[in-house]
């Protein structure tokens, strides 16, 4: 399958009074032309900072790229000037973010925003604009999207906000669509159509999406490959199948435990995690899960471990994969 | 059955929203919560739970109805008959951030409970207290004397759980106590709960919109749309056998974290927003939304009733779902 978006070594950090907070520490990854992946992790774990990264959106200074590459159809986004991205941002890479009230312009109507891009990037004249919003607001299903265009964003529900989000996302039809937890703020009667929207865009479109979240469920639901991020890195990757089924790092093993299941009995306990996350402005030196991991051995507290790869498109960075190792219990103790 | 400890009967709470229209945010519901058990709330942004919970304790001055707590009707009370009740209720809120005063140590707000009903003696007492409460919810000693800043989301919430169990109440209102948690703190905070339910006997009105976690948590469920109660059962029994199609719809739009089940399951996809509670038809609430909505459903709201044992419907085709017979509409 063909890439189009690459991500070698990347990492950033952000420099603060106290010093530098390493939010990212050398993540690699690739999305393919028409796949979802899912970026999952805790708070804090850099996978929102990883994907702002992808857009040059995170304000420099203090955020600063301190290595990597993030290769999109070839081109190195991390070189790429101010004026450059603006032709990349909205055209052909595009972000939903979690919050629809405070990432919507509350001062301009909804069709005007939509319009913007158009007018931008396309070099529409105003009605043709204008026609192509309409257009848009009704393939996201706005009902009367004529009179809508015409309205502020306080005038729309949750739902219908995200909707207008979606479609001024998906406007100028971009390869790439970054969506930063877009469902967590809305009713599961209303993510269940958001979430059903996209896959229809997609569908249409062939858009590939990297999906940031937290919920399994939505991943389990979406997406073609999962990646668990923690501690500014990389834990484990794979095809959904493989993480559900068969999770091989100990935080993508307990990261499942601790969601209670529709078909669970009230009896069991969840699998909590005790502790927190590491803070990541003294990042620790070895695996970043040593301190909450049941398993840990006295290497991991100094070494971080490698990549292994249990298939062509799984692997997990964990040092129990070690031949020395007693091995991971196989399957999940969910 | 033993006796209730609170029996919940038709509580309304209605709010003047100016231009001579109400907003009925709690519009009758009823029902009994049983000593030590936990009777989960469900239901959309908007229908009503986290003021029904309110209005339960009343820290929300009713509209109408009574509630009975250990037989004594709490909205009959006087204001100083009031606050000796009030020990029995506690309440943990949703923000952990915006319910801790941060300009109070630890200890100030654990204590403060103690200090507004002057329960104890001598500060040795109040001292010991805290420090006996910090240890209950998995924090020690040291942790009296900072601020609240200086704690992590998860930390905070189980201060907030501390200063609720200071007075040994009997009935905690948990406000969405989880929502604003990661998944792996979340656990540690039910966990918690569901272990101090066992040790101290407490009763818990859960209000929650994670359908899987007040499953998880509830001995039984009620789902509420706006401001009605649509459907009560045991968990068990509402989770595998639901009636009413907004608790059919709700259930089936829940993501299960399972890539295989997920994918072959029946969604039932609603149409459209919640309404809004301004000044709301006298129907059924859930009519224009319904997939089996017919012309019966178009006139008076349909009873609360109990279809099958234990488990109560409101809904004019409930039988007819209930033996197969209705058919979706749209």
């Amino acid at each position: 399958m063909e890439k189009l978006l690459e991500v070698k070594d990347l990492a950033v950090s952000f420099q603060t009074f106290f010093g530098e907070v390493e939010a990212v520490r050398g993540v690699s990854f690739h999305v393919n032309k028409g796949e979802t992946v899912a970026l999952v992790g805790e708070s804090g774990c850099g996978k929102s900072v990883t994907a702002s990264s992808i857009m040059q959106l995170l304000p420099m200074p203090p955020a600063f790229y301190k290595r990597g590459q993030i290769l999109f159809e070839g081109e190195d986004i991390v070189q790429k000037s101010e004026k450059e991205m603006q032709k990349i941002r909205g055209n052909k890479i595009s972000m939903i973010f979690q919050d629809p009230m405070t990432s919507l312009n509350p001062t301009m109507r909804i069709g005007n925003q939509i319009v913007e891009g158009l007018i931008k990037h396309q070099k529409l004249s105003k009605t043709e604009a204008e026609k192509k919003a309409i257009e848009m607001l009704n393939l996201v299903s706005v009902p009367q999207p004529e009179k809508r265009i015409r309205q502020y964003p306080h005038e729309f529900s949750g739902g219908m906000r995200q909707r207008a989000m979606i479609a001024l996302a998906m406007v100028s039809n971009p390869e790439l669509l970054i969506a930063d937890e877009p469902t967590t703020a809305l009713d599961v009667t209303v993510q269940a159509q958001i979430l059903d929207l996209m896959k229809q865009i997609q569908d249409k479109l062939g858009t590939s999406i990297i999906l940031i979240t937290h919920d399994l469920g939505v991943v389990a639901d979406m997406c073609d490959r999962v990646i668990v991020m923690y501690g500014g890195q990389l834990m484990e990757e794979g095809t959904v199948y493989e993480i559900f089924k068969n999770p091989k790092h100990p935080y993508t093993r307990k990261l499942l435990g601790s969601v209670p299941r529709l078909d669970m009995s009230r009896s069991e306990m969840l699998h909590s995690i005790e502790g927190t996350p590491p803070d990541l402005y003294k990042p620790p030196k070895g695996c970043p899960f040593y301190d909450r991991c049941d398993e840990a051995m006295i290497i991991c507290k100094d070494h971080m471990p490698q990549r292994d790869y249990h298939t062509d498109t799984h692997y997990s960075c964990c040092w129990l994969n070690h031949p020395m190792a007693k091995g991971v219990a196989e399957g999940s103790e969910a | 059955m033993a006796e209730p400890l609170i029996s919940v009967r038709n509580v309304k709470k209605y709010f003047d929203v100016g231009g001579g229209k109400t907003l009925k945010a709690v519009d009758g519901i009823s029902f009994d919560i049983y000593p030590g058990e936990t009777f989960g709330l469900v239901g959309e942004s908007g229908c009503g739970k986290s003021t029904a919970g309110r209005t339960i304790i009343r820290l929300y001055e009713p509209s109408g109805g009574q509630v009975l707590f250990n037989g004594k009707s709490v909205y009959d009370l006087s204001s100083r008959e009031m606050q000796e009740v009030r020990k029995d209720f506690q309440m943990i809120f949703q923000d952990p951030y915006a319910s801790l005063n941060p300009r109070m140590t630890v200890e100030d707000i654990i204590a403060e409970p103690l200090d507004i009903h002057k329960a104890y003696k001598s500060h040795a007492e109040r001292h010991n207290r805290v420090i006996e409460l910090l240890k209950l919810v998995g924090l020690n000693e040291e942790h009296a004397s900072r601020f609240p800043h200086e704690f992590s989301g998860g930390q905070r919430q189980r201060i907030g759980i501390a200063r609720a169990l200071a007075l040994n109440p009997k009935f905690i209102v948990c406000d969405e106590p989880i929502s604003a948690l990661d998944v792996s703190i979340q656990a540690q905070v039910v966990n918690l709960l569901k272990e101090l339910q066992e040790e101290m006997g407490i009763t818990y009105l859960f209000i929650a919109h994670d359908l899987s976690m007040v499953r998880y948590i509830s001995d039984r469920v009620g789902v509420m749309y706006l401001g009605h109660m649509m459907e009560l059962a045991k968990s068990e029994e509402l989770y595998e056998n639901p009636i009413h199609p907004y608790t059919k719809a709700l259930l089936s739009a829940i993501p299960i974290p399972d890539p295989e089940v997920q994918r072959s399951r029946h969604r039932i996809m609603l149409e459209g927003d919640v309404p809004s509670p301004i000044d709301p038809a006298d129907t059924c609430r859930f009519v224009d939304r319904c997939p089996y909505a017919i012309e019966q459903c178009k006139g008076k709201a349909p009873e609360f009733t109990e279809i099958v044992k234990d488990h109560y419907v409101a809904c004019h085709r409930a039988k007819d779902i209930l033996e197969g017979k209705a058919k979706p509409t749209k």
